[in-house]
Parts: C-alpha cells; structure tokens; sequence
C-alpha cells in the first residue's frame, strides 16, 4: 500500500504537471514560475486547511465545521482590529488561533465524550459557528479602510521572493509531516482510524487522539480565518462558504482514505494543489464558471472511484496470499 | 420413517473437514437433540441443512426423495427452516412484517396485503398462545417474545422440519417452559424437530432422540430414555489426549498475579485466582460464560463494578489498556484480524504501536528504535515478509498472526492472555503455537489460556478454571483434571 501511495503522490504530480503544460498551450504565461508562485500562493489557504482535514480523516472521522470557524474567526480578528488598531498582529494571530482551537475543541469534545457520529457534529457545529459569525458582526462587513495597514500586508510581504501567505503554509506542511510521521501523536492517528478496535488492544485512547485532531483542525482553520480575510480585505458572515467541501475534496484526491487510517502529507497538498491550478485554469481558458463546478466534480468523483479501486487492489493481494497459503497447507 | 434423512455428509473446508461422513435422520413429531463441544460440526451442519453450504460428499432425503439445496430459499422450499441462536429480525418493522418478509401475500394487483398480513400473523401468534399485537414494532418486545416472532416466522412458511440453534441460550426458567409447550405444540403438529443444546438438563426434558457430534462426526446416537447422562459425556469428549499435548515440564514458581472477587455488572461476578511465574492457566467454558468480558476487563477494555488486581503484590489500578499494558499484562484477542492489525501500516509500526513508548525519545518516534524491535521478534518468530515497511495486510493470514505475537511479546509482558490461540488455524501450525506457549511459559511468563478446545485445554493447562454463566464453577489442579469433569462443571450438570 505504501508504494501504491507513493505511485499516487507521482502520479499526482505528473497529472498536475501535464495540465500545466496542457494549459500554457491555451494561455500564454500559465507555466512561468511567476504565475505558478501566484497559484501556489492562492492555494496555500486551501492547504493549510486540507492539512487538518487530513489530520480528522485519517482518525475515521471528518469536519464540516472548517469553513465556518474561519468565517467566525476572520469575522472575530477583523472587528478586534478594526475596534483597536493599536494591538500587535502577533497577538491577533495568536488569537485566531486560539478561537480555532476552541471552536475545534467543542467538535472534539461532542465526538469524544458524547460519541456523537463526527459528521453530525460538524455538520451542527457549521451552521452554530456561521450563526456566531453572523450574531457577532449583525450581519455587517469589515472593509479594508477599516483594517489596518499592518493587519492588511503582512501575509503578502515578499521573502526570497515568496508572500509570507505562502511561507506560512510551507511551515504548515513541515509541521504536519513532522507531527504525524514523528509523534506519537500521529502514529495513534493512523492507528485509531486503520483498525480502532486494535488501536484500543494496543493501548491508544481513540477519543483522546480525535479530541487533538479536531483541536488541530481547529487551530488551523483559525489561522486560515486571519489570512483569508486580510489576502481578500473584507470579512462578513458567507465568506469561504462551502470552502470545507474543497478541503474533503483536496484529502479525498490526494489519496487519503475516508475510511481512515491511510494518506501522507504529501498527497493531501498535491490534491489541494490539483484543485488550485484547476480553479486557476479554467477562467484563464475561458471556460465558465457553472461549468468549473462540475469540473471540479467530476474531478472529485474520479479520485474516489480511483482510491476504491486502488483499496480493493490491495484486499485481493491479502486474499491471494491466504489462498496460495491455504493450498500450500 | 423419517422426514429428513442425511447420509455420508462430508464438508470439507481449505485444511478442515468440518463435517466427516455424518449420518442423521429425524422422524416426524420427534425432538432430535443435537449435542457437542464448540466447533464439533453443528452449525456447519445447520448450514447444509438450511441451503446455506453444499456439501462434498452425501446425499440429503426428504420423505425418501434424494434432494439438494441449491440456495437458501430452496431448503425453505423443501420445508427446512432454522431458529438461530441470535434471531435475525428487524428492529424497525412490525410483527407481521417481519413473520411474512419475503413472502408477504399479494393482492390481485400486486401490492403488499396488508389485511392478510396482520390477520396471519396473529393467526400464527395465536397458534403460540401469544397474544402479542402483530402491529406492534419488534423494538418493543421483550427477547422472549422476540424469539416466539422468530418461531411464528418458522412456521409461516409451512415447515415441517424445525432446526432450533441455542433456543435457549438467552431465555429465563418461566420462557423456557412456555417454548417447551410450544416444541411440544409443534411435536403434535408431526414436525420434526432438531434441537441444539449444550444444556443437557433441557435436552431430557424435551427430545427423544440425541445425536452427538465430535470432532465433525456423529459419535453416537440413539433414544435418550436408555442413554444415561454419563455416557452422552463420554461421547462428547472420549478421546485420550496426553499424547497429542505433549507438555513441556516448567518448574512453576512464586504468584505473580491475583485477582480478588473481581465482579461486572453484567458479564461475571465474584471471580478469584492466583497466577504463578511459569504457569499456564486454564479458562474453560462454553460460549457465552463471560470468560473473554473476564479477560477483557483485566485488561482494561471494560471496567469492573468492583474487586482487586494485584501484580507482583503491588495493587493494579487499571482504567485502560495503556494502563495494563505498562503493568505488563496483554491480552491477544480472539479475532486476529479485528482487534489485532491496522492492515494499511507498515509491520514494524503495527509491532512497536503497544511500545511506543519504549521505542520514543522525548516524545518524538524514533523509526530506528522501531524498526530494531520489529526486527528482533520478525526473527525470533520467523516472520517471512519481503520487508519490515511493507503493509502488514499484505502478509499471509499465517505471518499477520506472527506480527501480533510480537507486538505483543515486544512490550515484554508478565502476563499474558491469549484468548482462542489456535482458532482458525489448520493442525499443523497449531503445534507451533502450543510449542510456543511452552517457550513463553518456561521464559517465567504467566500465562492465561481461554480456550473452548477441551484437548488444549487439558494438554496445555497446569491448572484449569471453568466458567460458566458468569460465576467460577470450579477449579482443577492438573492432577485432578479430566475431560467429564469440566464439560460437568461447564454444563452444571453435576
């Protein structure tokens, strides 16, 4: 399985590949490293929240509630600053986070304590936290004139010739990767969602490990609140709205199994990225936006159709062996 | 003459012959008792009989005719039908619906009747001297009456040959009476009834004929009336064992374990041993008598309502099974592939998961460390597998029963519970199993055996403790160990 997920993690990146290529027969410019840094750079919220999608899904469970936590905390960092101009961003950054997590927490709480299936605790928490979002702000907006300069350019500040938006998800990536290849954390995860009745025989408490993957989740998606409303300058109660479904998509391409237990890092970013140089190319080439939707799900379907065939691949190997086994006894 | 007659039944599985040239006949208004030890051919022969496995070799006679079942529906055709021990109903529907499921009468235009439907259904509920409301949903009811739906759906497609699996298993005193009226009811009808049973008490209570099968052949058969209880044991388990087991001798030394009145609320209750280095301990009952919720618990999977566990004469306060297993006690669970593997990940995480803390630095894992475990054990077990990174559900059956032997053995454990060690696996690697359970046991390990084998039992076990219903029914020194007085004390048939 483990070279099959890397077969996927190539195969991604060559399919990624030939569209560009295929793209910049259409549109003069598309393969120039500036115009992919553009498309990297509009990508990053999409991989930063994938990220945590990831991080939930890989413990047999899934949040809906991404995208309106970070309507409520883009909504919830914006009026602070609009209210006092004089706080440190880093403070409202640590912010952001923090309501995450907390938002996160709930989810993690509802789905430890209670047992109450993952999907209909989100899919609850989603429509509380976009209410939260709207009871805060009474519907109004935060425009830019009213955010300050700081609030504002930070993430677009270029370093070594990337937007800090950008670096900010290059970190993200490496510190998924290291929490879950090289934490305890992260093996529990995969454990918990691969077979949860022999995590538990081995000593894992499966609640526990989803409480942090929401928790984890969460924070992200706090983050993700500060930086989509300062790259988009305004924040109001629908922004992102049915963003979280890209997340699940960006996961579901990039390999890892709904079912939990199976996915890298590597794959969750490539799907996230298949889906941003599709959003990117499609307008670019003229084609509509009713009909970018249904690209983006046939997309969708096709890589589930593909990991189901893939996953069944592997459970005739296993019966093949017990066959030839069988036999041989 | 009988209704049903089987003859040279043979049913022969990859490296199994569950069922070996089994001959049986049931005769109409007679109850025919079907008696064995777990895994001796009865529910393979359930399935013959109900369509559901074709056998290799024999034939199946009804009324003299030579007849095969083709598919499920067919032995319903022929008039075959099962009561199994968990009824297979639906919570959600009605009485009637689920009594008339499948073959629900139809009106003129081919829509469900429904006025046909309930008025049968309390036809047949009538029958059973219930007056349960064929309306009602099966979510209401209690198990008893669950199993009179059961009963009522039997006879709704007209049988003539009634198999009941464990009827009994999960009814009180006062219902088991009110089926028995209702066997008896069904006895004057003229079906012919198979009856299985592990309750032997039961089983003179209602049957006139017994059958009883061991290791997958009918090992006698006749009229209860002249077969004493004795004899029915002896049938049962008759077969010298010493040879086949032959014990490695462990000089056993000081306790290591104690468990004092250890209860649950619902599985046991009031349980206590002792267990000493280097000894292996038997845990012998029939299924259902709380001996893997006991071991589960020790385990910390469950929690107990109230009693003591005591290592090394330092008080256990287990919550979980992180707890147990940094106690060093682990428990190897019955189905392998259940609770044992996550298949999607590589052998040596699979192994080191239980001793990930061993293996770790300051919290970070450290792969070396794990990959040196897995390694270790990979070769004291001798795991053949192209490499320790590859997905452990890419290993055959065999080798993933390795890996979980050594993620277990790698926490370096003082105690030890296998529950069902060899179940499901062909004679051959089942003496490397029991060789290997010798090895641990003369490394000092403890070591608690569940087993429902009464061979392994009795071959391997220093000391045996059965169980039945719950409650500790007794305890066998080795010397004073014999086939009839477990199967006694397991059945409560004193």
């Amino acid at each position: 399985m483990n070279r099959l997920l890397k077969n996927r993690e190539i195969l991604l990146t060559v399919i990624i590949a030939l569209m560009i290529a295929g793209f910049s027969t259409r549109a003069q410019g598309f393969a120039a490293p500036g115009n992919l840094a553009n498309i990297f750079n509009d990508t990053s919220i999409l991989i930063i929240l994938a990220l945590g999608q990831m991080t939930v899904i890989l413990t047999k469970s899934i949040d809906l509630s991404v995208a309106a936590n970070l309507a409520f905390t883009g909504m919830a960092v914006a009026m602070t600053n609009a209210a006092y101009p004089d706080l440190p961003l880093a403070l409202l950054i640590v912010m952001a986070i923090g309501i995450g997590a907390f938002l996160g927490a709930i989810n993690g709480y509802l789905v430890w304590a209670l047992r109450i299936p993952p999907i209909v605790v989100t899919l609850g928490t989603l429509t509380i936290y976009r209410g939260m979002a709207f009871v805060l702000s009474g519907g109004g907006w935060v425009n830019a004139h009213q955010m300050g300069p700081t609030f504002l350019n930070v993430p677009r500040l270029p370093v070594l010739g990337l937007p800090i938006l950008s670096w900010i998800a290059i970190l993200i990536v490496l510190g998924a990767w290291f929490v879950l290849t090289r934490l305890p954390f992260g093996r529990a995860a995969y454990a918990s969602g691969g077979n949860p009745t022999a995590a538990i025989y081995a000593g894992i408490d499966i609640g526990w490990t989803k409480f942090i993957a929401f928790v984890v989740s969460g924070a992200l998606a706090g983050l993700s609140g500060y930086l989509w409303v300062s790259r988009y300058a305004v924040a109001y109660v629908d922004i992102a709205a049915g963003f979280e479904l890209d997340t699940v998509a960006a996961c579901v391409i990039g390999g890892i199994s709904i079912a939990g237990g199976i996915g890298s890092v590597g794959g969750a970013v490539l799907g996230a990225l298949f889906l941003g140089v599709i959003k990117n190319a499609l307008p670019v080439i003229g084609i509509s936006p009713f009909a970018q939707m249904a690209i983006s799900g046939i997309v969708i379907v096709l890589a589930v159709v593909f990991n189901a065939r893939a996953e069944r691949k592997a459970g005739r190997i296993i019966l093949r062996d017990r066959g030839a086994k069988e036999v041989s006894a | 003459m009988p209704i049903l007659e089987m003859r040279g039944i043979s049913q022969i599985f990859p490296g199994v012959k569950a069922l070996d040239g089994v001959s049986i006949r049931l005769y109409p208004g007679q109850v025919t008792a079907l008696i064995g030890e777990n895994g001796a051919g009865k529910s393979t022969l359930v399935k013959i009989l109900t369509g559901i496995y074709r056998p290799n070799e024999g034939e199946i006679l009804i009324d003299g005719v030579p007849t095969t079942f083709a598919s499920a529906q067919a032995a319903i055709d022929a008039g075959v039908t099962a009561i199994h021990q968990e009824t297979v109903l639906f919570d959600e529907l009605s009485v009637a619906e689920n009594i008339f499921l499948g073959h629900a009468p139809r009106t003129r235009f081919g829509t469900i009747d429904w006025r046909r439907i309930n008025s049968g259904a309390k036809a047949l509920m009538l029958q059973l001297e219930s007056e349960i409301d064929p309306t009602i949903r099966l979510r209401d009811l209690s198990i008893a009456q669950r199993h009179l739906v059961a009963i009522a759906r039997a006879l709704s497609v007209e049988a003539r040959i009634v198999i009941m699996d464990e009827p009994t298993a999960a009814l009180s005193r006062k219902e088991i009476d009110d089926l028995f009226r209702i066997v008896e009811n069904l006895k004057r009808q003229g079906k012919a009834i198979l009856f299985i049973s592990h309750k032997f008490d039961e089983v003179y209570e209602i049957a006139e004929n017994f059958v009883v099968f061991r290791d997958g052949r009918a090992v006698g058969q006749g009229r209860l009336k002249q077969t004493p209880q004795d004899e029915i044991v002896r049938l049962m388990v008759g077969r010298d064992v010493k040879d086949v087991f032959p014990k490695v001798e462990v000089a056993i030394g000081a306790p290591v374990f104690r468990v004092e009145s250890y209860c649950h609320p619902t599985e046991f209750r009031d349980i206590s041993f002792e267990l000493r280095r280097g000894e292996i301990l038997g845990l012998y009952g029939l299924i259902g008598a709380g001996r893997s919720e006991l071991c589960q618990s020790l385990f910390g999977v469950t929690r107990p309502s109230s009693g003591r566990l005591v290592l090394e004469g330092k008080p256990l306060d287990i919550r979980s099974s992180g707890d147990a297993i940094r106690a060093g006690i682990v428990y190897v669970p019955e189905e392998r592939g259940r609770h044992g593997l996550a298949l999607p990940m590589p052998i040596f995480q699979n192994m080191s998961l239980p001793s990930l803390g061993k293996t770790s630095r300051s919290g970070f894992l450290k792969a070396a460390n794990e990959l040196a475990l897995a390694r270790k054990y990979a070769e004291r077990l001798d795991l053949r597998a192209a490499a320790l990174s590859v997905p452990v559900g890419t290993l055959s059956g065999g080798n993933q029963q390795k890996v979980v032997i050594g993620k277990w053995l790698a926490t370096q454990p003082k105690v030890i519970i296998l529950d069902e060690p060899t179940k499901g696996i062909d004679i051959g690697s089942k003496a490397a199993v029991h060789a290997f359970i010798g090895e641990l046991a003369a490394e000092g390990l403890s070591i608690i055996m569940v087993s429902s084998e009464l061979p392994e039992i009795l071959g391997m076990s220093d000391r045996v403790m059965v169980m039945r219903e719950g409650l500790a029914a007794g305890v066998f020194e080795r010397e004073a160990l014999s086939a009839e007085a477990l199967v006694r004390a397991a059945t409560g048939n004193q």
